[in-house]
């Protein structure tokens, strides 16, 4: 397993220094958008430029190298023992080596592990495929978009929201008007509705793995998708919070069955250095 | 597009005065970065200005968790984006107050308590562009020293850095006004018609 342990270091550093196409894409269109001198369209500027400056120099295009979420889907038969201590012994590797910061805080003594590994860290998720190939998807989770990541629960008498998908939709726009600017929009927002609660938490995190220029193969949710994206972009927070036409980038959604008691509305934010990477093997 | 100010820290008080939420600057001088822990720190155990192996008085306090490099017993910044103010919103006054701060620089703004503050001591807050950390880690020349690396970690660690025209945006300035309340009500009007709520 040496071999991988080499192959996900430079997963690491191709994730951390360059953004997927689709995002880098949208977030071109977005700078077009933008009037014209706008503190926004500035703010745009600059990020261009450091994507550009980043993907060059190979660096962390930003100083939060985030959490690191995997999910692979194994071929029948490899360890998943052995890819997971893979995964952490590249994960010790590349902090060094590319540098990335070292974000896994014990949370009882404060202490910092200095090599981005721990008690549940880098987290990781498996399911066995019936294909021969290894795929393993890497997303770097930055804290600040984290942190305004939130859970609804339906209905909510106070946003007007029922147990259907306009009730949803009003979930996304309350959550992205308390977020505000806070986390680096334009954001990308992953939603996962149903039950139980880490399931749609779960949910929501693997809509960020998405493409933004994907379809939603259920026809409903991808005119949700399409509906509130529009519907945050009119509240004009704008990049940075700065005021302007791209507050979010995509909207993408996805829905499980549920226990007739509940239905919870899972929102995942990620901000705009969105970075994801697929490693085959 | 209006020239953006240059500034130099540490600032002097009328300065600060003149400016205004929506102005471009470029910052130069000494930053000293804190963070989640070093706001916990001086807050809690208030050490005295002189107890500090850096001068606070007049300077600029950065949000941000650096990625830095050691090479060959001198420091080097591999990126240096701002980190989410509002987390430090409930040091902040009394930080700036009692070491004289000028400018607090960081992402998203802050609240109530921190805009009284700037108001009442002639400082303001500049908004850096978020996650544009190789851009700005160009802007800083030097790594002049650091403060509780051990026992904070790199991130949370007080970075004492020289910078050249790093740039940031006024959002929050010393006369009371803020950029990060005039967007919050705008959104709230399109929030509350999108919602069919009372306006």
């Amino acid at each position: 397993m040496l071999k991988l342990a080499d192959g996900i270091v430079e997963l690491y550093k191709k994730v951390v220094s360059s953004l997927p196409p689709d995002v880098e894409a949208a977030l071109s269109a977005a700078a077009e958008r933008e009037e014209n001198g706008s503190n926004a369209a500035q703010a745009l500027r600059v990020i261009m430029e450091n994507i550009r400056e980043a993907r060059k120099t190979v660096s962390p295009m930003c100083q939060d190298t985030g959490t690191p979420i995997f999910h692979v889907r194994v071929p029948r038969g490899i360890s998943q023992h052995e890819i997971t201590e893979a995964i952490r012994v590249a994960t010790r590797n590349a902090t060094g080596i590319i540098p990335l910061r070292p974000n896994a805080v014990d949370t009882l003594t404060g202490t910092n592990t200095g090599d981005n590994t721990g008690e549940g860290i880098p987290i990781v998720h498996m399911e066995e495929t019936e294909r021969d190939t290894l795929v393993m998807d890497l997303m770097l989770k930055g804290g600040g978009s984290e942190n305004i990541g939130t859970t609804y629960r339906l209905p909510d008498e106070k946003l007007g929201a029922q147990r259907d998908l306009e009730g949803v939709k009003r979930c996304i726009i309350d959550a992205v008007y308390r977020a505000q600017g806070r986390a680096c929009p334009p954001y990308i927002i992953g939603v996962g509705i149903g039950a139980t609660r880490e399931q749609v938490a779960l949910l929501s995190k693997r809509q960020l793995l998405r493409k933004l220029d994907d379809t939603n193969p259920v026809t409903s949710l991808a005119s949700l998708e399409e509906e509130t994206l529009d519907a945050v972009n009119s509240l004009g927070i704008g990049p940075m919070g700065l005021g302007g036409r791209s507050t979010a980038i995509g909207v993408k959604i996805g829905a499980n069955h549920r226990h007739p008691a509940s239905y919870f509305v899972d929102v995942s934010f990620g901000c705009w250095a969105h970075r994801r990477g697929t490693l085959l093997w | 597009m209006v020239e953006p100010r240059r500034l130099k820290f540490p600032l002097e008080k009328e300065e600060a005065l003149s400016l205004r939420v929506g102005d471009s600057v470029l910052v130069s001088g000494t930053i000293v970065t804190a963070r989640d822990k070093a706001h916990h720190y001086l807050f809690q155990d208030r050490p005295r200005p002189e107890e500090l192996p850096f001068e606070l008085e007049g300077g600029i306090i950065y949000h941000c968790g650096p990625i830095i490099r050691m090479e060959e017993s001198s420091y080097s910044v591999v990126a240096c984006g701002p980190t989410t103010s509002t987390r430090m919103d409930m040091y902040e006054w009394w930080i700036i107050e009692n070491y004289g701060i000028r400018a607090i620089m960081g992402k998203g703004g802050m609240g109530e308590k921190t805009l009284r503050a700037l108001k009442a001591n002639g400082a303001v807050y500049l908004h850096a562009i978020g996650g544009a950390a190789v851009f700005l880690a160009r802007r800083i020349k030097k790594v002049k020293g650091v403060f509780r690396l051990e026992e904070f970690g790199m991130p949370e660690a007080m970075w004492v850095m020289e910078a050249e025209d790093f740039p940031a945006i006024v959002t929050m300035d010393a006369s009371g006004a803020t950029l990060h309340e005039t967007v919050k009500e705008a959104s709230g009007k399109s929030y509350r018609r999108l919602l069919g709520l009372e306006t």
